[in-house]
């Protein structure tokens, strides 16, 4: 199977200063291969290259070095959009357009006929909850609205790879299971999503993998599940006591006890010790389960490290 | 392609309420016609074709530099161009037809002018003679002008802040306009470095007086039609080039 999008040491530096003479490193290098039907999450705080990656492959910034490849096209051939669709981060749109209108200006660029363009914004603008608004000037509308519409013209010409930058900024609940659903929608019709987002849980209900970039730098590649479950934190055990019967000293001192029930958090090497004291108090096992970073912990514990790394140097640099 | 980008620029110039200086045209032309008959016996004609001309231009040149000089800027500071190039469109069929959305406006706005010009002409002279013929080469003149200082004020939007690109296009325009005598002065100075120097910049900046037939107008005398397919060849030659460094630029500049 042909991958969807190719990124192959894809790197871009900005020149900062007035002489553009100080570069900084948004992008370090990054290579990913994504397949056609993936819905591939992009995580990463503030400031780690998400939207400059996704500026760099919808060609609307230029690569300081690497490149990479669309349905088997180079990101410079804008052919390739024929089959690309792209929401940018915190859309702003042609405010003195209506919903209806904009979304016929785009679809022009595809040579659809009036009547396919007619029918095909009709449904979107339902898809999108828009309908009641779509005559309205778009400099009257809510962020949230904008988002909708972004949405909207993202997936206009039924593009096979779709490209969203934090589509559920900006949105309200209702707004974000909306999307949601289009993007499982879009799932369910084959098509491969790339989408940006600090907003962890909806990576992990979403993402059949996901990316974590700090600092321009590609941390991790794999399903959520894969990422969380790298490192097992510990176990967790949950017993009961017969009545006169006293744990011993070292279990005692790491029991936490709400009503009858006891617990205990044990590294994993450290697990069989604990049962053998918890046999010896005659104590009743409830369950053995494993305590699992959730996404987010990943998430911070790699934010929190590069952030330390990030000071070192800087101090490191300063002395 | 081209055209629908050219399409939706007329229409946001339209949207903009940027056709409303016809009024200020019209009101121009009603008090011209109006005070011209009490001031001017025997010259009314004179004076009209002199200032409708002149205002045609004149508005027609605030437009194309304040309009143009915002056409790539404010696309890329509003961001709307991000999702404009997600479509099959390239840099340069976007610059082409921002450009060529800007020229319609520029020509249905001088048309209308036009039309108002000649009412006021026909409602102080109550005819029209053949020589008037020359009103309209003089108003295609204006044309070429205006898409010569509209392709200028594009050419610095695509790397330059709208206030810089206003003074770059202004001081270009008002350069041409005194092209001839900076290479007169060239011819009378004993440097020859300087004279080369101005020699140079003679035929580098764009020529604007060749555009000027107000005066041949006002007076209907028949401008030659030589001079309209040399000033028609000088202006795509030269509209050409600066579309085509536009392009080169735009084509490779990171959008912010």
């Amino acid at each position: 199977m042909q991958a969807a999008i190719e990124i192959n040491e894809l790197t871009k530096d900005y020149c900062l200063g007035f002489w553009r003479k100080r570069p900084r490193r948004a992008l370090d290098g990054l290579t990913l291969t994504i397949e056609e039907g993936e819905v591939f999450g992009f995580l990463g705080p503030n400031g780690a290259g998400k939207t400059t990656t996704l500026k760099l492959l919808m060609g609307l910034i230029f690569p300081t070095s690497g490149g990479a490849r669309i349905l088997g096209r180079q990101i410079e051939d804008v052919s390739m959009h024929h089959d690309v669709g792209y929401l940018p981060e915190q859309p702003y749109f042609y405010d003195y357009l209506t919903a209806r209108e904009l979304l016929d200006y785009f679809a022009r660029f595809f040579r659809l006929s009036a009547e396919e363009r007619r029918r095909r914004i009709g449904s979107l603008l339902d898809l999108v909850g828009l309908s009641s608004a779509a005559d309205v000037q778009l400099r009257r509308y809510s962020k949230g609205m904008l988002q909708r519409i972004g949405v909207a013209q993202a997936i206009l010409h039924q593009p096979r790879v779709v490209f969203l930058d934090e589509p559920m900024s900006g949105l309200d609940p209702v707004g974000r299971r909306e999307v949601r659903d289009i993007i499982l929608d879009l799932k369910r019709q084959g098509r491969t999503i790339f989408f940006s987002t600090h907003i962890l849980p909806d990576a992990e209900m979403l993402c059949d993998r996901v990316a974590v970039l700090v600092g321009g730098k590609l941390q991790g590649v794999g399903s959520p599940e894969q990422i969380v479950s790298i490192e097992v934190e510990s176990l967790e055990v949950l017993f009961e006591l017969p009545a006169g019967s006293a744990l011993p000293p070292a279990l005692e001192a790491a029991a936490t006890q709400t009503g009858a029930r006891y617990r205990i958090q044990v590294p994993e090497a450290q697990l069989y010790d604990a049962l053998e004291g918890l046999r010896t108090a005659r104590a009743r096992i409830i369950s053995v389960s494993q305590l699992k970073p959730t996404l987010e912990d990943f998430f911070l514990r790699l934010v929190g490290g590069e952030q330390r790394r990030h000071a070192v140097e800087i101090s490191g640099g300063g002395s | 392609m081209i055209w629908v980008v050219a399409w939706n620029t007329f229409r946001e110039a339209v949207r903009d309420r940027v056709l409303y200086n016809l009024i200020f045209f019209a009101l121009l032309m009603i008090a011209a016609t109006v005070l011209v008959g009490q001031i001017s016996i025997g010259i009314e004609h004179l004076v009209i074709v002199n200032l409708g001309l002149t205002a045609i231009s004149v508005f027609g040149l605030v437009m194309a530099i304040f309009i143009g000089v915002g056409l790539v800027y404010k696309e890329i500071d509003k961001r709307t161009l991000y999702a404009l190039l997600a479509r099959p469109l390239r840099r340069r069929q976007f610059l082409v037809g921002k450009y060529a959305g800007l020229l319609l406006t520029l020509a249905v706005n001088t048309a209308l002018m036009t039309l108002g010009l000649a009412v006021a002409l026909f409602y102080v002279s109550r005819t029209f003679v053949r020589s008037d013929l020359s009103i309209l080469v003089a108003v295609y003149f204006i044309l070429l002008k205006l898409a010569l200082v509209t392709a200028l004020a594009l050419l610095f939007s695509c790397f330059s802040t709208p206030m810089l690109s206003t003074v770059f296009t202004l001081g270009l325009y008002l350069a041409g306009i005194f092209s001839t005598d900076i290479r007169s002065f060239g011819e009378v100075t004993e440097s020859p470095a300087l004279g080369a120097a101005t020699k140079s910049l003679y035929y580098l900046l764009p020529n604007f007086n060749n555009f000027n037939a107000i005066a041949a107008a006002a007076y209907g005398r028949q401008i030659p039609l030589v001079l309209v397919a040399q000033n028609t060849a000088y202006a795509a030659i030269y509209i050409t080039l600066v579309l085509l460094a536009a392009a080169a630029i735009f084509s490779n500049r990171n959008l912010k």
